[in-house]
C-alpha cells in the first residue's frame, strides 16, 4: 500500500505528540507523582508507537516500544521517577525529534539507531530504575549498548576537551561518531600490522579522533588482542563493521555511535586553549567536515524542496465562515450580471454596497485563518529552559502566560529565533547564580516572565527576569572601549540611552565567551529581525530588581495601512507605522553637514534623504522647489526625513512578496496592487538611508 | 550528437519568438502565458536587464528585458510586443520580446549543439541551434540565464 499520501498527516500528528510529550515530560519532573500526567505520557507513546508501526518506520516503533515498557514499570510503581529517568525520557523525545525530521527531509526514518539510548531504557528496566550503570552525562561515552557484547567493556574510554570538541563538532555538523570496537585472534602474530591495516581502512572512511589504547601503544604492540577508536564520519557504522570483519584475523568488532558530550559553558577558556593548541587538526577535520556537509545539505535541500509543504491547521468553524462567505460572493456576481443598470439603479447600487459588505468580511475571514496562537512558539521554550538552566547550575523556572494570544503566520515564523535569544539572554546574563542571589536575599530560584497579550493593533510579548538589571556603567564602559562613544558622551548619558547601547552592532557586556551568549551576535541582531517585521524592542531595567524587554508587534503583516507618495513620475508606498509627522520645509533652510543634508526640527538635527536621489527616480521636481514635502520616519529611536514630490494620502494595502528573485534588493519591504491594476513598491524604512 | 540527448530531443516544442533580427526559442513547456504589454513599475537598484515587476492576476512577478540582457539597442514598444510568462522551477518570470511568432516541432536532427558554432564563455545558457525551413532558431535554456 502507498503510505505517502498518509505521510504528511503522520508527520504533523507526529510533531504535535512530541510537543505534547515535551509538556508532560516536563510536568512529571516538576511531580513525579502525577499519574495522570504519567497516563497522559504513556497514551502519546502507545500513539506514536502505533503511527510510526502503521508507516512502517521501524526503528521509531523500536524505540517507542521500549520507552512504553519503562513507561508501564513506572506506571506499576516498580520504577520510581528520577531527574535521572526523566533526562533519559527527554534524550527519548529529542531522538524522535530527529526521526520526525529526517523524514520530513527524506520521507524515510534515516538509519540512527539510538542504541544507547534504548540501552539505558533496557538497564533502566533491569536495574529496576537505579540508573548507576549508564550513568546520564558519561552514558554518551558508554558502550553499553545493545550490540556491545560485555565482555569488550574493559575499560570506559576517557575524552579529553580537544576530542570531545571535536565530537561534538561533527556531530553539530550532521556527521555521526563511531565508537569501534576492534577484538583480534587470541593468536594473532603481527598485531600491530593488523591494527595498521585497520586504521587504514577506517581512515577511507572518516577522520580517527581517539584510540585507545593511544596510537603509539598500538604501534608497539601495547596492547592485549583489541583496542577501540573513535572515528567521525558521514558514513554508518554498518558499512565499517563490514569493512572490518573482512580483514583477516579480525575476531569481532562492535561499533556504536556516540551522542554530543556535554561541555560544558564554563570551560571555554579550556577549550579555546586547546583549539590553539592542535589547531591544524581542527581546521583538517572542519574541512572533512565542510566537504561532506556540503554534498549532504545539497541531497538533503533537494529532497527536502520537494517533500516539505508549508501547512496551516485551521479550526474548522473558521473554515465554515469563508465557504459561507464565498458563498455569498457567488450569489452576489450573479445578482450583478442580472442587474439592469439602466432601467434599476437602486438595485444596483444595494447589490455594490451588499458586495461591499462580503468582501470586507472575506477580507477579515481570511485574516483570521492565517491567525496562529503564540503558543506554537512558546511551547518549546520550558524544556529549552529547563536544558539551559540545568548547564548553568542555576535554578529558574518560566512562567508563561498569554500563550493562546494570536498573531499572523508570516509574524509567528520569524518571532522564534529573536525570543530563544532573549530568553537565554535573561537566563545566562539576567539571573545572578545561586549564591549571589542567597548574598541579595533574594529567592534562590530565579524567575522569567514570558507574557503576551494584545494592545490595539498589535501583540505586545514580555521577556522579563528579576535578575541583576543591565549594568549601564559596565555597558558605557565598553562602548567607550570599542569606541562607540566618547567619554564625554557617556558622561551625558541617561539611563535610557545606556541601556539602548546593547542594541549596536556587535555589542556584548559579557566578560566570557560563553555557550549560550556573548559571542558578538547579540542584541542587534534580535532588533534588526524584529524590525523586518514590523515590530519594536524597548528595554526597562532596574539595578538588581531585573529587567524587561517589550517586544511589540503588528498583528498581522498581510494589510496594513500606508502613505502613497509622488516622486517623479513613480509611485511609492510608506508603511504609516513607521511615520512619524509630514512637513512643508523651506528649502533654504536644509543645511548641510559633511555632506549630508539636515534639517532642525524642534532643535533636533534630522538627516533627511532625496529620495529621487537614492531611488534614481527621473523628472523629479524636488530639485528646484522652493517648498520641500518630507515625510519624517522613525528609524528605531532615530528621525529620517524622506523628500518626495507630492502625498497622495492613506490607503489600506495588502503586502506581496517581490518574489525570490528580487528578493535580495535593497529598500523594499515588498510590493502592492493599485486601484488601476498597476503595481506600487513599498519603502522599506530602516534600510533606506 | 549522443543518444541521450536524442531521446530528450524527440519531440519537443518550442515557441519562436524574435528579437530585432534574431530567432529565439523557449520550450513551450515552461511557458504559462504569453501577455500584451502591460504597465511595468520600475524597481530601482536592479541590474539594467530587470525591467521592473507586473500584476499578473495578484501576483507580483519580475520582468527581464532581454534586449539589454542580449546588449541589443532598445526599441519602441509596438502592437507585436509581449510578455511571455515562463515558470522556471518554482520561479515566475516574464521576459519582454518584440513578437511571438510561431510554435514549431524539432526533432533532435534538426537541433545543432551551440558549442561547435559559438565558442565563447557566456553561451552556456544557449541549449542549441535550431533549423526551421532554412532559418536559425537559437533555442534558450533560461535557467541559465536568470542563474537560478
Amino acid at each position: 500500500m502507498d503510505m505517502t499520501q498518509y505521510l504528511q498527516i503522520f508527520i504533523e500528528e507526529s510533531n504535535e505528540h512530541v510537543q505534547s510529550l515535551n509538556q508532560s515530560l516536563l510536568q512529571l519532573e516538576r511531580d513525579p507523582e502525577d499519574k495522570d500526567v504519567l497516563n497522559e505520557i504513556f497514551r502519546v507513546a502507545h500513539t506514536i508507537k502505533g503511527m510510526a508501526g502503521t508507516m512502517g518506520f521501524t526503528k521509531m516503533t523500536k524505540l517507542t516500544h521500549d520507552m512504553e515498557n519503562v513507561l508501564q514499570a513506572i506506571r506499576n510503581s516498580e520504577i520510581a521517577v528520577t531527574s535521572d529517568l526523566v533526562d533519559i525520557l527527554f534524550k527519548c523525545l529529542d531522538a524522535l525529534e530527529n526521526y520526525v525530521s529526517t523524514i520530513v527531509a527524506t520521507s524515510g526514518e534515516g538509519d540512527k539507531e539510538y542504541t544507547d539510548i534504548m540501552a539505558s531504557l533496557k538497564s533502566i528496566l533491569e536495574n529496576k530504575g537505579t540508573i548507576s550503570a549508564t550513568p546520564v552525562n558519561t552514558m554518551n561515552n558508554d558502550s553499553k549498548s545493545s550490540d556491545v557484547s560485555a565482555k569488550y567493556i574493559t575499560e570506559k574510554l576517557v575524552f579529553d576537551e580537544f576530542e570531545k570538541s571535536a565530537v561534538n563538532k561533527a556531530i553539530d555538523m550532521g556527521m555521526h561518531a563511531v565508537k569501534i570496537t576492534v577484538a583480534l585472534n587470541k593468536g594473532c602474530l603481527l598485531k600491530a600490522a593488523r591494527a595498521f591495516v585497520i586504521f587504514q581502512t577506517l581512515e577511507k572512511y572518516g577522520e580517527i579522533v581517539k584510540a585507545q589504547p593511544v596510537v603509539q601503544d598500538i604501534e608497539d604492540e601495547k596492547f592485549d588482542s583489541e583496542f577501540t577508536v573513535v572515528v567521525l564520519t558521514k558514513e554508518d557504522k554498518q558499512l565499517f563493521l563490514n569493512e572490518i570483519n573482512s580483514i583477516a584475523e579480525v575476531e569481532e568488532v562492535l561499533a556504536s555511535y556516540l551522542s554530543k558530550f556535554n561541555v560544558d559553558a564554563k570551560d571555554a577558556e579550556t577549550e579555546n586553549k586547546i583549539e590553539a593548541k592542535v589547531p591544524e587538526k581542527i581546521e583538517k577535520i572542519e574541512k572533512v567536515v565542510a566537504k561532506e556537509e556540503n554534498i549532504h545539505e545539497a541531497a538533503k535541500q533537494n529532497i527536502a524542496h520537494k517533500k516539505t509543504q508549508r501547512t496551516v491547521r485551521v479550526d474548522i468553524d473558521r473554515l465554515d465562515v469563508l465557504m459561507n462567505l464565498v458563498g455569498e460572493l457567488i450569489i452576489t456576481k450573479t445578482r450583478l450580471e442580472e442587474a439592469d443598470i439602466t432601467s434599476n439603479q437602486q438595485e444596483y447600487r444595494e447589490t455594490i454596497e451588499y458586495l461591499e459588505r462580503v468582501t470586507t468580511n472575506l477580507n477579515d475571514a481570511v485574516m483570521k485563518v492565517r491567525m496562529v496562537p503564540v503558543e506554537t512558539v512558546f511551547n518549546r521554550f520550558p524544556r529549552m529552559v529547563r536544558d539551559i538552566a540545568k548547564d548553568l547550575g542555576k535554578d529558574i523556572q518560566l512562567i508563561m502566560s498569554g500563550e493562546e494570544t494570536e498573531l499572523d503566520r508570516t509574524v509567528i515564523d520569524e518571532i522564534g529565533d529573536p525570543l530563544i535569544h532573549m530568553l537565554r539572554n535573561s537566563c545566562d546574563h539576567g539571573l545572578e547564580s545561586k549564591e549571589r542571589r542567597r548574598e541579595l536575599g533574594k529567592p534562590e530560584v530565579g524567575t522569567i516572565n514570558l507574557t503576551a497579550y494584545q494592545s490595539g493593533n498589535n501583540v505586545i510579548i514580555e521577556v522579563a527576569d528579576d535578575g541583576s538589571g543591565i549594568n549601564t556603567e559596565k555597558t558605557k564602559a565598553k562602548a567607550i572601549e570599542k569606541g562607540i562613544i566618547t567619554k564625554e558622551e557617556a558622561l551625558n548619558m541617561t539611563q535610557q540611552e545606556a541601556i539602548e547601547l546593547l542594541f549596536r552592532p556587535s555589542f556584548s557586556t559579557a566578560d566570557k565567551v560563553t555557550g549560550l551568549s556573548g559571542r558578538g551576535v547579540g542584541l542587534d541582531v534580535v532588533k534588526t529581525k524584529i524590525e523586518q517585521v514590523g515590530g519594536t524592542v524597548e528595554v526597562e531595567s532596574q539595578k538588581d530588581k531585573g529587567s524587561r524587554f517589550i517586544i511589540k508587534l503588528p498583528l498581522t503583516l498581510a494589510i496594513y495601512q500606508a502613505l502613497l507618495v509622488n516622486v517623479g513620475n513613480e509611485k511609492y508606498f510608506i508603511p504609516l507605522g513607521s511615520i512619524y509627522q509630514i512637513y512643508n520645509w523651506s528649502a533654504d533652510e536644509v543645511k548641510t553637514v559633511q555632506g549630508q543634508e539636515i534639517i532642525l526640527l524642534r532643535n533636533m538635527v534630522v538627516p533627511i534623504t532625496r529620495l529621487a536621489d537614492t531611488l534614481d527616480i527621473p523628472q523629479s521636481d524636488s530639485k528646484d522647489k522652493k517648498q520641500l514635502k518630507i515625510v519624517i520616519v522613525r528609524k528605531g529611536e532615530k528621525l529620517t526625513g524622506l523628500v518626495v514630490d507630492s502625498v497622495i494620502g492613506q490607503q489600506e494595502i495588502v503586502i506581496k512578496s517581490l518574489g525570490k528573485l528580487l528578493s535580495g534588493i535593497k529598500y523594499f519591504a515588498g510590493a502592492t496592487i493599485l486601484g488601476d491594476g498597476s503595481v506600487a513598491l513599498i519603502i522599506d524604512v530602516n534600510s533606506i538611508t | 550528437m549522443s543518444d541521450e540527448q536524442v531521446h530528450e530531443f524527440e519531440t519537443k516544442q518550442f515557441i519562436v519568438f524574435s528579437l530585432g533580427d534574431e530567432r529565439f526559442g523557449i520550450d513551450s513547456l515552461k511557458i504559462t502565458t504569453i501577455d500584451r504589454m502591460k504597465a511595468i513599475t520600475r524597481v530601482p537598484k536592479t541590474p539594467n536587464f530587470v525591467k521592473g515587476v507586473i500584476n499578473l492576476r495578484g501576483d507580483i512577478i519580475p520582468v527581464m528585458d532581454l534586449r539589454a540582457k542580449f546588449n541589443l539597442p532598445p526599441t519602441e514598444e509596438t502592437e507585436e510586443t509581449r510578455i511571455i510568462i515562463l515558470k522556471l522551477e518554482e520561479i515566475s518570470i516574464g521576459v519582454v520580446v518584440d513578437q511571438v511568432l510561431q510554435t514549431i516541432q524539432l526533432t533532435s536532427d534538426s537541433i545543432e549543439s551551440a558549442s561547435t558554432l559559438i565558442n565563447s564563455a557566456d553561451s552556456d545558457y544557449i541549449l542549441g541551434i535550431g533549423k526551421v525551413d532554412g532559418e536559425i532558431v537559437t533555442l534558450l535554456n533560461f535557467e541559465k540565464l536568470v542563474k537560478l
